[in-house]
């Protein structure tokens, strides 16, 4: 650093503020070129570079001992890039929310560290709180998202402990309002004595008291929903640090997850505040669907017999397969009836699995082209030509009552309508109802086939005939 | 004050551009995508590097800042590319 101390503070920061400019472009490009398949790894690497390039810059006025810094960059880089080469991509789902809560723990730091630094105007104080609170949430909110996602944490809706923590979410929201005018209301008031320790402890429980009550199935929604908080703290660290690449960036994200919770609670046809507040339970007493009849459980023998003579193949996946671990052999499956002269697509539902887009995922690890990939609205309107469909571990997404049962709690959400197609075979291990808590009246339909047990079992069975 | 209009007009200006540029992705990169954005959200670093520290609780403070944003920096820019490279047409 020898050399900076020669050149004035001002021009190190008009340095600085030029290379920022620059990789706020290289962000919004990056983030452009994310959202199309072709440019989508150029993407990451030009907002990786901008990324580099705005920390690398901000090196040149430091006022941290760069021992700390040299120690927490090391250490949180090897962390990080552990975490990120060992994953499996099953687990994708809960590793984002993870990274997503270090991102906000980390602005929950900054501004922390602001509010020890004195002579803090009555708006820096301001944005302090709001950071410190969007920062907590967003840190602890995933931190439940992650147990829950990776299956750790089974608490829900109607445990007392539940309770006490959405019981401290609603404390949270007054005691913001309050923060926040702290120092005005100080000089007509008695000073509550150490108030931001207590709001820094409450906000931690806020964030569990807001994730807590919410479901698995809806995690897709959550996990977008935090990681567009995270952006939104990181945007208001930018305001509080008056840096514009922090704002520029923090406010890309927090567009972009919204954008993503907007299209999930869409594809659900629910409200986010549904999501989040109200949650499946409540709806669920309205109805009176009672369609029982008989189910139709078949061998894998005889849907192999049925999957040979067939010339388009469907399939649909949900989160079961990812819980079996299916991908592969589905895949294998797929590429056996392609040999066979049948045509395979697959029908992907939005919120089919715990995360945005997390089939596509599965699918692609499991070497399927994205092209066989289809989405409800591309395969319904020829559902009726297709010959089988085949459901796996997939639920909701392709309950009819959503289309045709006007008291079902899930009346009006986008469905696979899978049961137009000639034959459909069902993979469940049992026949317990979807997260909704709704029953299927697809089951006892004509054309439904049960196929029950393990799907990768199952479908390993099916290849096997096809190999023999 | 003027600092502050002028850096929520950024502000503003960036959350459109956002919503304008993430409104039509195809369901495929909806996890890389998040995953990417993820990783921008690591920025916090930038931010965790411009504090002050003096005494003991702030070095705590800013080492706590960095690690953490740098965990979401590298692990996330990492498990995008590693998604990423799995989505090959054939």
């Amino acid at each position: 650093m020898e050399f900076f101390t020669t050149v004035s503070p001002d021009t190190i920061s008009t340095i600085q503020n030029f290379v920022y400019i620059g990789s706020s472009v290289l962000f919004i490009l990056g983030i452009k070129m994310l959202g199309k398949e072709a440019t989508a790894v150029r993407g990451n690497y030009f907002s990786a570079l901008a990324m580099f390039s705005a920390v690398a810059i901000t090196c040149l006025s430091l006022k941290i001992d760069y021992k700390i810094i040299v120690a927490g960059f090391l250490l949180g880089g090897l962390i990080g890039s552990i975490i990120a080469i060992k994953v499996k991509m099953t687990a994708i789902p809960e590793m984002v929310a993870l990274f997503n809560g270090f991102g906000g723990l980390a602005t929950f730091l900054i501004a922390w560290s602001q509010f020890n630094v004195p002579d803090n105007s009555l708006f820096q104080h301001a944005l302090i709180m709001l950071t410190v609170y969007i920062g907590g949430i967003t840190f602890s909110g995933s931190l439940v998202a992650y147990g829950k996602l990776s299956e750790r944490l089974k608490l829900g809706k109607g445990s007392w402990i539940t309770n006490i923590l959405i019981s401290f979410f609603y404390l949270s929201l007054p005691a913001l309002v309050y923060v926040i005018f702290e120092p005005s209301i100080s000089t007509v008031l008695p000073a509550v004595p150490s108030y931001f320790l207590f709001f820094l402890g409450l906000t931690m429980l806020a964030g569990l008291g807001f994730v807590t009550p919410i479901g698995g199935g809806d995690m897709p929604v959550v996990i977008s929903l935090l990681n567009s908080l995270s952006g939104i703290a990181a945007a208001f660290a930018g305001l509080l640090l008056l840096n514009n690449v922090l704002i520029v960036a923090g406010s890309l994200v927090g567009a972009s997850g919204l954008i993503l919770t907007v299209i999930m609670a869409k594809a659900m046809n629910r409200t986010i505040g549904n999501v989040l507040f109200v949650g499946y339970a409540s709806a669920t007493q309205a109805t009176g669907s009672v369609e029982q009849g008989e189910v139709k459980p078949i061998t894998a023998d005889d849907a192999y017999l049925i999957l040979e003579n067939a010339s388009s193949v469907l399939i649909v996946p949900g989160y079961g397969m990812a819980v079996a671990q299916a991908q592969h052999v589905v895949r294998e499956l797929g590429e056996l009836l392609e040999e066979n002269g049948t045509e395979v697509k697959y029908g992907i539902h939005p919120v089919a699995g715990r995360m945005p887009g997390h089939m596509n995922v599965l699918l692609a690890e499991a070497n399927v082209s994205y092209d066989l990939l289809a989405e409800p609205d591309d395969v319904n309107p020829a559902m009726d030509s297709i010959d089988v469909a085949i459901v796996i571990g997939a639920n909701d997404v392709v309950n009819p009552s959503a289309t045709e049962e006007e008291g079902s709690p899930i009346y009006g959400m986008p469905i696979i309508e899978v049961h137009n197609a000639k034959t459909v075979f069902v993979l469940k291990r049992s026949m317990s109802s979807g997260f909704a808590g709704v029953q299927n009246p697809l089951f006892f339909r004509e054309n439904t086939r049960m196929l029950f047990g393990d799907a990768k079992e199952s479908i390993g069975l099916v290849v096997s005939e096809f190999k023999d | 004050m003027e600092m502050y209009i002028l850096l929520g007009f950024v502000l503003l200006l960036s959350i459109f551009l956002g919503l304008e540029l993430i409104a039509k992705v195809p369901s495929t990169l909806h996890t890389p995508l998040m995953s990417g954005a993820n990783a921008i959200s690591g920025i916090a670093l930038v931010g965790a590097l411009m504090l002050s520290a003096e005494g003991d609780t702030q070095n705590l403070l800013a080492f706590g800042a960095i690690l953490f944003a740098s965990i979401n920096v590298f692990g996330g820019y990492l498990v995008t590319n590693r998604m990423l490279s799995m989505f090959k047409k054939k």
